[in-house]
């Protein structure tokens, strides 16, 4: 087996990359939810002054490239290569803040699950000399999603309470070997996996069997246990999805008790009327580049694992009848 | 699919069903009737300014539904209607100012995309089945009154 391989799913890095920056934005909900403390920038209006919400979201996660930039002594010529997604058809927000950076970019699409998927991608390129420095970044925008996910913003519909709220924002993280920072030392890459949710409105329950798949095969790959952990951040499951993620977990011999927390049930408060909690692609992003990394550097956290969660789905394979899968990769970090 | 991944299916649909929260069943029809019965009132009461003129039955009609299309476009335009919706669920969606926002909704959306391609192809996406089973029902109904009653009927 190749050397860096630990168990079925699992690479351990042999030198472990760091995240030497990280940059995080969101807008006006997102600052007054549970997580507003731990963003960096916030802008007031989502829409950025651009004239679609598409547009915004490119501003946003361009805007937070720069700024996880500005806190290292890189230049963007220093990048060997941006890794990034988001939730748009043909990853439009990454692909056209990528022409706009003239960064060599790897288009990843991990639904919510991308900011891990290329957490992941990035350390083994590092690890593995192929980069020096690695810049990931993801975003996610609640209109741009509305509309190519449901319906029309303005439309007459009541959300479910099991529907989640799409969290407008973006984050970005800069792996390297040189400097300072919390260090990736895992990555256990998920399987898709799918027991036949269907609907739409239940994008946590179609999640949770995939983010049990992947947490149960790290702990078997890696021969750990919840206990060795200060955390298990879950991606964007939802009040319903953490629920079932449980006892799921709980089936297969782990009890997780109050190491787990799930940040899109986390992320909103409930008055903010946003169903189970957030989802999109920047809601683990902030939960890792935010929460995480500010709460490792205050002494809180040492030994993490995020588990992001990804609904693989299209309107259209729905609308088709087919069920919704769901993927989940998870990523240790330490600052040991 | 082999027998045990069909069995786990439908044990892990008996998980999700067991942990989906119940719908705040009183609280959504009390919502939805003060919401429906407001709009329902207001068209009222333009009902009876308009029966104040001289108009026949079927003007006062047209007239009203005109009156509440309109003002529901403009409430959607205005960025309110759907968190009318948001609170008063159907009470909001069933009356005709409910049909109204889900063309104008449409339309505001669509518009990013062109006033050809986007506003003029995508402005009946919600409303659109609406209008085409309305219309089969329509024609079914009316064929068979034509069947019983015949043509002077």
């Amino acid at each position: 087996m190749a050397q860096k391989r630990m168990g079925a799913q699992t690479i351990v890095f042999g030198k472990p990359p760091k995240i030497i920056a990280s940059a995080t934005l969101a807008g006006p909900k997102e600052r007054d939810g549970n997580f507003g403390d731990y963003i960096d920038t916030i802008v007031d209006e989502p829409m950025m002054q651009e004239a679609t919400a598409e547009k915004a979201e490119r501003k946003m996660l361009y805007q937070v490239i720069q700024e996880s930039l500005a806190k290292t002594a890189l230049q963007e010529s220093d990048i060997n290569y941006y890794i990034g997604g988001d939730l748009l058809n043909q990853i439009i927000s990454s692909s056209y803040c990528a022409r706009d950076l003239g960064i060599p970019f790897i288009g990843i699409y991990g639904a919510c699950s991308s900011m891990v998927e290329g957490l992941g991608l990035g350390a083994v390129m590092v690890d593995g000399d192929f980069a020096d420095n690695v810049l990931i970044a993801t975003s996610s925008h609640y209109h741009a999603s509305e509309r190519q996910f449901r319906y029309p913003i303005e439309l007459n519909i009541q959300h479910k309470q099991t529907s989640q709220w799409t969290v407008s924002g973006a984050a970005a993280g800069i792996l390297t070997h040189q400097g300072e920072g919390p260090k990736i030392t895992h990555i256990t890459f998920g399987k898709v996996v799918d027991l036949g949710v269907k609907q739409p409105d239940l994008l946590g329950a179609a999640m949770a069997p995939a983010a049990s798949d992947t947490l149960c095969q790290h702990f078997a790959d890696t021969n750990t246990t919840p206990g060795d952990y200060d955390l298990i951040l879950t991606g964007d499951l939802g009040s319903m999805g953490q629920q079932l993620f449980v006892d799921l977990v709980k089936e297969a011999g782990y009890t997780l008790g109050t190491k787990h927390k799930d940040t899109g049930a986390d992320f909103y408060k409930p008055h903010q009327r946003a169903g189970a909690g957030g989802s999109g692609c920047a809601c683990i992003a902030l939960g890792i580049m935010g929460y995480v990394i500010k709460e490792m550097y205050q002494g809180k956290y040492h030994k993490i694992l995020a588990l992001a969660t990804g609904a693989l789905f299209s309107p259209l394979s729905y609308q088709q009848g087919d069920s919704i899968s769901g993927i989940a990769h998870g990523v240790v970090i330490d600052n040991t | 699919m082999e027998k045990s991944a069909y069995e786990e299916r439908s044990r892990y649909q008996q998980m999700v069903t067991a942990r989906t929260p119940k719908p705040k069943y009183a609280k959504n029809i009390a919502l939805a009737y003060l919401v429906g019965g407001a709009i329902c009132t207001l068209a009222q009461a333009v009902f009876n300014a308009f029966s104040g003129m001289s108009l026949t039955k079927l003007e006062v009609s047209a007239a009203t539904l005109a009156t509440i299309i309109a003002l529901g476009a403009v409430v959607t335009g205005l960025g309110v209607y759907d968190c009318l919706a948001e609170r008063g669920g159907m009470g909001a969606a069933v009356p005709i100012s409910g049909f109204s926002n889900t063309i104008t909704a449409a339309a505001m959306d669509f518009k990013r995309e062109g006033y050809l391609l986007g506003m003029g192809a995508k402005m009946f996406v919600i409303a659109g089945p609406v209008i085409v089973y309305g219309l089969v029902g329509g024609f079914v109904v009316t064929l068979i009154r034509l069947a019983f009653a015949g043509i002077s009927g």
